[in-house]
């Protein structure tokens, strides 16, 4: 799908290494990152364009979830997770200073995780978790984003009667949706969603994938995938990782048709991974 | 008509077959056996225990022993009839003979009776000073444990000085609660000069359970998923705002789950209190004459383990003392159970609310 703030001369070969991003939200600079003393990431430079799809493709283990989750720093969760060289700057600042308040930065770039995980509370509860953590009580305020949120994320006409019902009485495609609604109703710039679809059925996941093409509307969304088809049809960019490092970058349509590097050729024809 | 064929898995006796069997009963007859043991141990506590507690005539429960204090027993005979009297109803009685000897003119007869202490009247001042230990260690020991359990799990960074602290409180949990009570005689009796009193037997009691109540924290902490922790950061929370809203509320039935062992431990030690919080007896109940509130803290109480401890070992023994050992052991059983089934129908009703 062609993006509007693309220029045509980016799906030329020449333009690609490294590809030049408009108006970027996030720039990912030279990072290299390591689990205690294991580099999982070598070297990585990209850009990621606002209100578009930018997946990122590669063979389990390949680092992409964990680049995801340097963007808005849920890498921080875990022991001896570190970045040693580099920096990833979201609207020109830095993430990783010392005076980045980590909550701020996480409520501007919202995470939808592989394994739907609602609360055990009602749809209604879980909607509104974020605001009511920033202290939001305006009953009318809430019921508003409420549904706004539930019919940003194509949830509200299922669950519309029954929104005080528990988000674990729903199915998974569901359940998965709720999760983004959970998102979207903290209003963030950022969407990173990795592998959002690996537990769903083919319905579900075709449901979840026509909602991101709506949310590509307001959102810059940053996907993981496993799946190439889904990369395919629904992101603008695509990456592919190969044992932490950036293989390629470049618009889908180019990688999927005519990749420039033999390995990124190999994995997209299924010859690998 | 075709010959039947042999059958290839007939079974041939052999060594391993009858060493099978054999492994199968021993396992078999220890469980048997503990059946027995603990069955035993019920049904005689029940049997002899319930001659004291119930009656056969309305209102069916003896009231007594439920309501009032200890009293000594008074054993005479009166007028060719063996009478078993509790202390304040012996005087009446005997002022209500002398009173009607006056009357007839006649000088009141000796009546000669024999005392037994502690057998007559009851046990109310032991079942109010055991659920107050219950209640304030228990108290005091789940905001300890659980706090201690939620850093270890959710904020320490684990290393060597996780591994010794835990090491520590394994340890802990393996010290005799007879040095608790020395401990707690030691620091809270002495040292910190709060002589034999509730808050001593509180905090003597919450640090013996403590251990038990932080491992068992820390199990239920880390059962509850790790998405949820990852959601709610994902979201915007702060690390405690996470724990809350979506840690504890999940882990809370595990809690409360590990604090039904710690009420009946708590309830059963007689060790820890005897130094610290334990009065053999006391006639005033501890809400009665207190001159200030925080006189309350700073008092001793009967408990009932102490009380069985004191009326089976340290007053001569009779048929009189059994009826009070059996008693209170019954009792107590009751409201040790009564406890657990509070917490555990509380835990049931936590596990539909938030269940994953």
């Amino acid at each position: 799908m062609p993006s509007p703030l693309l220029p045509s001369s980016l799906g030329s070969a020449e333009g690609r290494n490294p590809p030049v991003v408009r108006r970027p939200v996030i720039e990912i600079a030279d990072l290299d990152f390591h689990y205690g003393t294991s580099q999982a990431l070598h070297d990585i430079s990209l850009s990621i364009a606002e209100k578009e799809v930018t997946a990122f493709i590669g063979p389990s283990g390949c680092g992409k979830s964990t680049l995801l989750r340097c963007l808005n720093r849920m890498n921080d969760l875990i022991d001896g997770a570190r970045i040693s060289r580099g920096a990833i700057r979201i609207r020109g600042v830095d993430i990783h200073q010392r005076d980045v308040e980590v909550m701020e930065l996480r409520k501007r770039v919202g995470m939808v995780f592989q394994k739907s995980n609602p609360f055990p509370k009602s749809i209604y509860e879980n909607v509104v978790y974020g605001l009511r953590l920033q202290g939001v009580r305006d009953k009318t305020r809430l019921d508003e984003a409420v549904e706004t949120s539930l019919r940003g994320a194509a949830l509200w006409d299922e669950v519309k009667d029954r929104l005080h019902a528990s988000g674990l009485s729903l199915s998974g495609g569901q359940q998965q949706r709720l999760c983004i609604a959970r998102t979207i109703a903290i209003e963030p710039e950022v969407i990173l969603m990795d592998e959002p679809c690996s537990a769903l059925d083919p319905i579900a996941t075709a449901k979840v994938e026509e909602l991101i093409h709506q949310l590509k509307l307001r959102y810059t969304i940053v996907i993981v995938t496993h799946n190439m088809q889904q990369a395919a049809r629904c992101s603008d960019r695509t990456a592919f990782f190969y044992l932490g490092k950036l293989i390629e970058f470049a618009p889908t349509k180019d990688i999927f048709m005519t990749p420039s590097n033999p390995q990124t050729e190999a994995y997209v024809s299924g010859r690998f991974g | 008509m075709s010959q039947p064929t042999p059958n290839p898995f007939r079974a041939t006796p052999s060594f391993s077959r009858t060493f099978e069997s054999g492994v199968f009963w021993v396992l078999r007859s220890t469980a048997y056996i503990i059946l027995l043991c603990g069955g035993f141990v019920f049904s005689d506590i029940v049997i002899k225990g319930s001659t004291t507690v119930f009656r056969p005539e309305f209102p069916f429960v003896n009231t007594t022993f439920l309501t009032e204090a200890p009293e000594s027993l008074y054993v005479f005979e009166h007028e060719g009839v063996k009478r078993e009297m509790g202390d304040r109803e012996f005087r009446a009685f005997r002022e209500s003979e002398r009173l009607k000897a006056e009357a007839a003119g006649r000088t009141a007869p000796e009546i000669k009776a024999t005392s037994y202490v502690y057998s007559a009247g009851g046990i109310f001042p032991c079942i109010v000073g055991t659920v107050l230990l219950v209640v304030g260690s228990m108290s005091i020991a789940l905001c300890l444990g659980v706090a201690s359990a939620i850093f270890l799990n959710e904020y320490a960074r684990q290393g060597t000085f996780i591994r010794l602290v835990r090491l520590t409180i394994l340890n802990l949990a393996g010290v005799p609660s007879i040095v608790f009570g020395l401990f707690g005689m030691g620091l809270f009796v002495i040292f910190l000069d709060w002589n034999v009193s509730l808050l001593a037997g509180w905090f003597t009691l919450a640090l013996m359970v403590l251990p038990v109540v932080i491992t068992a924290s820390e199990e239920s902490l880390k059962a509850v998923p790790q998405g949820f922790r990852e959601a709610s950061l994902a979201l915007g929370a702060t690390k405690w705002q996470t724990i809350r809203k979506a840690v504890l509320p999940f882990a809370l039935p595990g809690i409360l789950t590990s604090s039904i062992l710690g009420i009946a431990r708590v309830a059963g030690e007689t060790a820890p209190i005897m130094f610290t919080a334990a009065f053999v007896v006391r006639d005033k109940l501890p809400w009665e004459d207190l001159e200030r509130a925080s006189d309350f803290f700073f008092q001793g109480v009967m408990a009932l383990p102490y009380h069985i401890y004191v009326v089976s070992s340290k007053i001569p023994q009779n048929e009189y003392t059994e009826r009070v050992q059996y008693g209170t052991a019954f009792v107590f059983l009751l409201i040790v159970a009564l406890i657990a089934t509070t917490s555990i129908v509380l835990r049931a009703r936590l596990r539909r609310r938030y269940r994953w």
